[in-house]
């Protein structure tokens, strides 16, 4: 009973109110404007604080309780104030070059992202192919499916006996390595994303007669396009994980074989400094492809 | 004068795992250019079955599609279908949806511009134009199937399939889209086959209605000519002894003689 009631006395009272803010809020929008901006970049500085200030004290702790417990001498690992002095140069100038095995982190990391340039572009490119055929294709998901359920789980390093065979030389060893790593997310996500493209989307390619490659380029890569940067962004990952493994064991200059020779001469200082640059580095390009995803995936959610 | 489109004693059965199910059984029809024909039937009785074999999306298993005398057996554009559900391409603009259909139809035969003007002429038919730029996750439903009907009569098809097109939105915006589809029709003058479970809609729109009997194997029941003359109006037709006729015949067979016994 009480309900009804309510709700009328709801109704009657709803345009009263309406007409006497209507004229106040004219007279208080220029002054609300200015006021609201300035509450804008309170609110956006302190979004940013609640997100970096965190991590910063974490890390801050971390430094502190690392100093503490090895500044005594005789310690395993260098305390932080001892890898600053030792490694200040490294941390410092990432992009000095003193001789020919003498260069900056930045630019052995460089030569490593070549290798993971080429080896993943290469993975991106075959793995998005054999996933659209086996996606597509019964036979062929009968055919390869089980040979890849098996070759994926071979450890990337486990490759590299038999590509430096096959190769005779170091890097193009490196690049397969890379390949053979983050090939398999990249098939395995492809073929799950084009046997999820919608039926619907087939029978418009059936009606408008679209031949293989306008069905592969108009229908397939769009529609599967957030799988694909799926098996992309966790390949890119593994890539990451494998040239620092695989460069340890070829030489050359990639940041993989600095640490090694840094542990030969045992210089721990720069083998820590080298893990942070690894560390940035494997996160910028997880965010770097996972950025790309999001741009090109963008209006593909179905609705 | 032989007809335009002839459906010669169609059979089809799916089989799966083994076991054969009868979905349509002796299905004969003939339509004529310009007709409007709705099929209608009980959900499950094969006519959306029945519109993909039209489209060739699906293959009979007796007797054949005949269009112009010639047999259809795989999709094509002069077949164009309006989804149920759309169907746009969601990472297309909705001007990029109608000129995928356009580009593969018209390549080679309308130079670049002329495909433009056509797109454009297409777009404003259905009233689509002022959002050409828009992705289909930014309008309507309405809007959508808008689009959808755009791309499928931008295809200049010899008939236009209609899969329950109107069956997603609501009742205002589909009598809404209805006028439009009466308004195209009577413009354009094309063959329209729409499947439909609305029967005020199949008898407002339709020249003739196809009453399909329950499946399996469902036949057709009866066909009714509904005696109209177009331009139709829905308001006057309310009043109308013979739209009230032809509703009452089609509700009789629906619900009297061929009513759906649901599976207990």
């Amino acid at each position: 009973m009480a309900v009804p009631v309510q709700k009328t006395d709801n109704v009657t009272s709803l345009p009263s109110p309406k007409a006497n803010a209507k004229p106040a809020e004219v007279v208080a929008l220029p002054a609300r404007k200015s006021e609201g901006r300035s509450k804008r970049i309170v609110a956006r500085l302190k979004d940013i604080a609640a997100n970096t200030v965190p991590p910063l004290l974490v890390v801050g702790l971390i430094l502190v309780v690392w100093q503490i417990g090895f500044a005594r001498p005789g310690a395993s690992l260098p305390a932080p104030s001892v890898i600053w002095a030792e490694a200040k140069d490294l941390i410092l100038d990432p992009f000095f070059v003193m001789g020919p095995q003498d260069i900056g982190l930045g630019l052995r990391v460089l030569t490593s992202l070549e290798r993971v340039a080429v080896g993943f572009g290469l993975a991106a490119v075959v793995g998005v192919l054999l996933g659209a055929l086996v996606g597509q294709s019964v036979w062929a998901t009968r055919g390869l499916d089980p040979i890849f359920q098996v070759l994926r789980t071979v450890p990337p390093l486990a490759w590299l006996p038999i590509s430096l065979a096959a190769f005779r030389d170091a890097n193009p060893s490196a690049i397969f390595v890379i390949f053979i790593t983050a090939i398999w997310p990249i098939i395995i996500n492809t073929a799950v994303g084009i046997r999820n493209i919608p039926q619907d989307y087939r029978n418009v390619a059936e009606v408008l007669r679209l031949n293989t490659f306008e069905f592969f380029f108009k229908i397939m890569v769009p529609s599967a396009a957030p799988y694909i940067f799926t098996g992309l962004r966790i390949g890119i990952g593994l890539s990451w994980l494998a040239i620092v493994a695989a460069e340890m064991l070829t030489g050359g200059v990639g940041i993989g074989f600095f640490i090694w020779d840094a542990w030969n001469s045992s210089k721990l200082s720069d083998i820590i400094v080298a893990l942070l640059y690894i560390g940035v580095v494997g996160f910028a390009l997880d965010r770097l492809v996972a950025a790309i995803g999001s741009l090109v995936t963008r209006g593909t959610a179905a609705s | 004068m032989h007809a335009y489109l002839k459906l010669d004693h169609i059979d089809k059965s799916f089989i799966r795992a083994g076991q054969t199910t009868e979905v349509l059984k002796d299905i004969s029809l003939t339509i004529d250019q310009g007709e409007y024909v709705s099929i209608i039937g009980h959900s499950g009785c094969g006519k959306s079955t029945l519109l993909n074999l039209i489209a060739g999306l699906t293959q009979v298993t007796a007797g054949a599609v005949l269009l112009e005398n010639r047999e259809v057996n795989a999709p094509g554009p002069e077949r164009a279908v309006v989804f149920q559900n759309h169907s746009l391409l969601p990472w297309l603009t909705v001007y990029e949806n109608v000129k995928l259909a356009v580009d593969k139809v018209f390549s080679g035969r309308k130079s670049r511009a002329e495909r433009h003007d056509w797109i454009m002429a297409n777009l404003d038919l259905v009233q689509m134009g002022h959002a050409k730029d828009k992705r289909p996750s930014e309008i309507s439903g309405g809007m959508k199937q808008r689009v959808g009907i755009a791309r499928a009569l931008a295809m200049e098809p010899k008939i236009l399939l209609l899969d329950e097109p109107f069956g997603a939105l609501d009742a205002l915006t589909r009598a809404h889209l209805q006028d439009s589809v009466m308004d195209i029709h009577a413009r354009l003058k094309n063959t329209m086959i729409m499947i439909t479970h609305d029967v005020d809609e199949a008898v407002l729109l339709s020249d003739r209605i196809v009453m399909m009997t329950n499946g399996p194997a469902a036949r057709i029941g009866e066909v009714l000519a509904v005696d109209l003359p177009r331009p139709r109006k829905r308001l006057d037709l309310v009043s109308d002894s013979r739209y009230i006729a032809a509703r009452e015949a089609v509700l009789r067979f629906l619900y009297e003689r061929h009513r759906l016994v649901e599976a207990a």
